[in-house]
């Protein structure tokens, strides 16, 4: 293999695994080790800086970074990141001040964002510092799009939204409520320098079976729960069927139980391990003993004398071959099973109507504006989109990212420069060793289990509809779960020339990932190394040849848990413990035209 | 030194032995010796080969004298038996400890101040008695705890750190080994475990008096240009004769050792290690030739190093003395002392 090029930020990023996970590449290490040190507005100012919604994702992020995380591979639970997250917004003090600020005068550019969904206000809240002007056009009487009207109160509770958003609106941005935009063309003509569409995907699918139109006690999911926030929505029958194993069907049928149902049962279509919730959602749905049916393929609602009485299900049965993959099933018999309503939470789709066809806007085969995935705009110049109305449903943190590269798109089309011309992402490598055996961070592996989040009483929390479940982490639970975080920001780098090839390093890595021996081809030198490594996925850092023997020095990435001891155990210093901050360009950065260069995350003493 | 501990994580992929252990179950406390020390590749080398060997640990005990060398059992196998002794005695407790309990795997590590001068006197009694163990010499020319004077084993025009090349003739363990009647007689490096863990393995499994001669350069005080026992000049003058592989009983031997090239030869505990010439001029079984080889590599500068002498038909000091197989300390008391009476009638046996 050629020695491995580390002047690529991607490379010591992708060591990183929660931050190279997270669409937004929150600098997870750093804040995790403000909170270890008591520093919670830190560490909200350093996660608000990619994410923009702390106490917001801390509750709901879908968490790409909890899968990616190390620590789950090490052993088998994952850093409780998106629990830290919350600890940081909970305990964070007035940070108002320290927030970005817009400047007195504006620069005299237009921008309409649709939609006040965490796209546009991510959007918003990059480019008001720059002076821009900023119009929102919100359809609703409220802001936050789905994040207010599709995430039930006892998971996110208003006042939390209201913070945050808040933030962003009190930079002066023109906000018009109930303000529904029935035709962009007739936006355009108004003479706006750029347009963000941050509409969300706001049609949930329908289920078009026999009775679908028979009774008024079939729901769309999504617009069910918008109702109850709204609250339209005050009760529910006792008997509930949820269709759909998805997150917003762990929401409906939460919020059912806080409705009245006393009798809630999710059918799901395929077994488990095909389900589409979130793993965690659907655990905190089953601790409130929702049931839910496998392999039930909704065949009819069944009518009798004008009322909806229950549903026909088809049993399925399936095949799963060597690879994971399902095959579509036989049916094996069936079977009915009586309600009194249902609620169907089987997808969502884009949907715009408003867009009119001939503006220059193109769409593609599923009736969805062709975006580019890096500039986020579309066939018409100057038109952007962001969140689920770009690619379809993702989820909060994709659109805020969607919203920060939006940002910077405008802000170039603004300038009159290229927006495929775009700052790359930067790298600063600093050395953490402060003495002998000493580093800037706490390098001793805590072997502790993830801490269990602790919930609200079962009978308690249905007593009313927003009764926050989720009580966040007590100061011990927090003590211990930033400990469990392994630093992997504190990388292990080489300096091949001061290798004495002594050994010390490989001996002592408590993980097995450091190997001195002949190059060769990848798949080959893989087979050869003091541990399995199998996981492809992860790279192996290898060096140039050696002085004394010309081997090479070759590191798994993989299960390193950045204890430091190589670094320690090394008599010349040819490992050093460094910590990596990743740049990540911002539309300030390219106003300032220059390269970002600090990092509020820092070392962290 | 490493003040904290190594992480008891392990990889998940770590492969076991037959007794299910993997090799981190082998490990000791962190090592307190410098950064770099050859000797703790030494006692990782000592962990890969009781781990391959599935030897169970408390079968295993691990005798030592004084040095930075003698230090290092402390840091594998915890949970074997051990014995730290006073400054070049660990031949003579080996020895006593040997005699109490024949059943025991011994492996005893010493330093070439330790076996060549302190305890030199003990060192050629242990092989002129053939006691089976494991003996290894951490050979670093130095005394290391004591800031790096000269040892025994240093050659001829070696420079220090700072002051006088040593102008004194070495004591080779190697040849001092030979020509007392070692049966198994090895030297390597402890920036090879290729090649050192195999010769460790056999070490072990042989029945009688085993010498590895290991080179393991003092990284604080001997590490230096001109020195003769550094990393690199031992790289650069390192010469190997004969490696080996160790084979388990379940394997057959296999067909690819062509005749002449490879040699397998029968261990006592019906272990088999075949040799592997990498230098055609040697043979392992000569004493004579081997002296003279040596003799000559040494003089032309270079560090001959593999399997350089070893004979299965000795017998070890048991034998020797015809003991009894069950080791004494297993023997009822009745047994060992059978009483005044018998005495008697064996001094008049004397008489």
């Amino acid at each position: 293999m050629k020695p491995t090029d580390t002047s690529n930020p991607d490379y010591f990023h992708k060591v990183v695994d929660c931050q190279w996970g997270c669409p937004a590449h929150t600098d997870v290490p750093a804040y995790i080790r403000m909170i270890a040190q008591g520093r919670f507005s830190d560490a909200y100012m350093e996660n608000r800086k990619s994410n923009v919604f702390p106490g917001i994702l801390g509750r709901v992020c879908d968490r790409p970074c909890e899968p990616a995380c190390r620590r789950g591979r090490v052993e088998e639970k994952p850093v409780a990141i998106c629990r830290l997250k919350r600890v940081a917004a909970d305990h964070r003090d007035d940070i108002r001040d320290r927030l970005p600020r817009a400047p007195d005068n504006s620069n005299g550019k237009k921008i309409a964002l649709i939609g006040a969904g965490c796209a546009s206000l991510t959007v918003a809240n990059d480019l008001r510092p720059l002076g821009y002007d900023v119009t929102i056009f919100e359809a609703l009487d409220t802001t936050g799009g789905l994040m207010r009207t599709n995430i039930p109160q006892f998971r996110l509770p208003p006042k939390v939204l209201d913070e945050e958003i808040d933030y962003i609106l009190d930079m002066g941005v023109d906000l018009k409520l109930n303000h529904r935009i029935e035709s962009l063309k007739a936006l355009l003509d108004d003479g706006f320098d750029a347009v963000f569409v941050g509409t969300g995907a706001p049609r949930g699918k329908n289920l078009e079976i026999p009775g679908r139109y028979d009774s008024d006690r079939i729901h769309i999911g999504i617009d069910w729960l918008e109702s109850i926030a709204f609250e339209h929505t005050k009760s529910v029958g006792k008997n509930v069927l949820i269709i759909g194993v998805g997150n917003t069907a762990m929401d409906c049928c939460r919020s059912s139980l806080r409705l009245g149902a006393e009798n809630v049962k999710v059918m799901a279509r395929k077994p488990r391990g095909f389900f589409k919730a979130s793993d965690w959602e659907l655990q905190d749905a089953e601790e409130e003993e929702v049931e839910i049916l496998v392999n039930h393929s909704p065949r009819e609602f069944v009518i009798e004398d004008g009322k909806l009485v229950g549903m026909r299900f088809e049993l399925m049965e399936y095949n799963v071959d060597e690879k994971g993959r399902i095959d579509r099933g036989t049916v094996t018999g069936e079977k009915f099973i009586p309600c009194d309503d249902v609620v169907l939470a089987i997808g969502q789709d884009n949907a715009f109507p408003w867009i009119e066809r001939n503006i220059g806007i193109e769409f593609n085969e599923w009736d969805c504006p062709v975006v580019d995935e890096t500039t986020m705009m579309c066939t018409r110049k100057g038109v952007f989109f962001g969140g689920d109305s770009a690619f379809g449903p993702k989820n909060i943190i994709w659109a805020v990212e969607h919203g920060h590269q939006a940002a910077i798109s405008i802000h170039k089309h603004c300038h009159d420069k290229d927006i495929e011309d775009r700052l790359p992402m930067g790298l600063n490598l600093a050395s953490q060793k402060m003495g002998m055996h000493e580093w800037s961070f706490s390098n001793d592996y805590n072997p502790a289990a993830r801490r269990l989040m602790p919930h609200v009483d079962l009978k308690q929390r249905f007593k009313k509809l927003n009764i926050e479940v989720e009580l966040g982490f007590t100061v011990e639970q927090t003590i211990e779960e930033v400990e469990r975080c392994l630093n992997c920001d504190m990388q292990t780098v080489f300096t091949e020339k001061l290798c004495i090839e002594c050994d010390a390093c490989v001996d002592i890595c408590p993980v097995n990932c450091l190997t001195i021996t002949d190059n060769g081809e990848e798949s080959e030198l893989r087979t050869r190394l003091s541990a399995p490594a199998d996981n492809h996925e992860q790279t192996l850092y290898v060096s140039a040849g050696l002085p004394q023997t010309s081997r090479v020095m070759v590191k798994d990435e993989d299960l390193c848990v950045h204890c430091s001891l190589c670094a320690e155990r090394c008599p010349t210093g040819a490992w050093d413990m460094q910590k990596s901050t990743i740049l990540i360009p911002y539309a300030s950065d390219e106003a300032s035209d220059e390269q970002p260069t600090t990092a509020a995350g820092g070392s962290g003493a | 030194m490493t003040y904290i501990a190594k992480p008891r994580v392990s990889h998940p992929g770590l492969p076991k032995n037959e007794l299910g252990l993997t090799s981190r179950d082998y490990e000791g406390a962190v090592s307190t010796l410098c950064a770099g020390c050859g000797h703790d590749s030494v006692t990782a080398a000592i962990i890969q080969a009781v781990f391959e060997l599935n030897v169970e640990p408390h079968m295993l005990a691990k005798m030592s004298g004084i040095g930075c060398s003698s230090k290092t059992p402390a840091y594998f196998v915890s949970q074997s038996h051990g014995f730290n002794s006073v400054h070049g005695r660990m031949p003579s407790v080996t020895t006593g400890a040997n005699a109490g309990n024949r059943d025991l795997m011994y492996i005893g590590v010493s330093g070439d101040g330790d076996s060549l001068s302190i305890g030199v006197g003990q060192f050629v009694h242990a092989i002129r008695r053939n006691l089976n163990m494991c003996y290894v010499i951490e050979n670093n020319g130095v005394y290391g705890l004591t800031k790096g004077q000269f040892s025994a084993s240093a050659d001829i025009g070696s420079l220090p750190k700072k002051g006088m090349p040593n102008q004194q003739e070495p004591i080779d363990p190697v040849s001092t080994a030979l020509s007392l009647g070692a049966t198994y007689i090895a030297r390597s490096f402890s920036g090879d475990k290729e090649q050192l863990v195999p010769l460790l393995k056999g070490a072990l499994l042989h029945s009688g008096f085993s010498l590895v001669d290991i080179i393991s350069p003092c990284v604080t005080f001997n590490d230096h240009e001109g020195s003769t026992k550094s990393y690199a000049h031992t790289r650069e003058f390192y010469h190997h004769v004969v490696n080996i592989d160790y084979v388990h009983p379940s394997e057959e031997i296999k067909a690819a050792y062509a005749e002449g090239e490879a040699m397998p030869i029968h261990l006592h505990g019906g272990d088999t290690i075949v040799l592997r010439k990498v230098d055609e001029g040697y043979d392992p079984t000569s004493r004579a030739s081997a002296f003279k080889f040596l003799r000559d590599r040494f003089n032309a500068g270079e560090i001959t190093t593999g399997l350089l002498y070893v004979n299965e038909s000795r017998e070890e000091m048991h034998e020797l003395m015809h003991n009894a197989d069950t080791p004494l300390s297993k023997l009822k008391f009745e047994d060992l002392n059978p009483g005044a009476a018998e005495l008697e009638k064996l001094q008049r046996r004397f008489r």
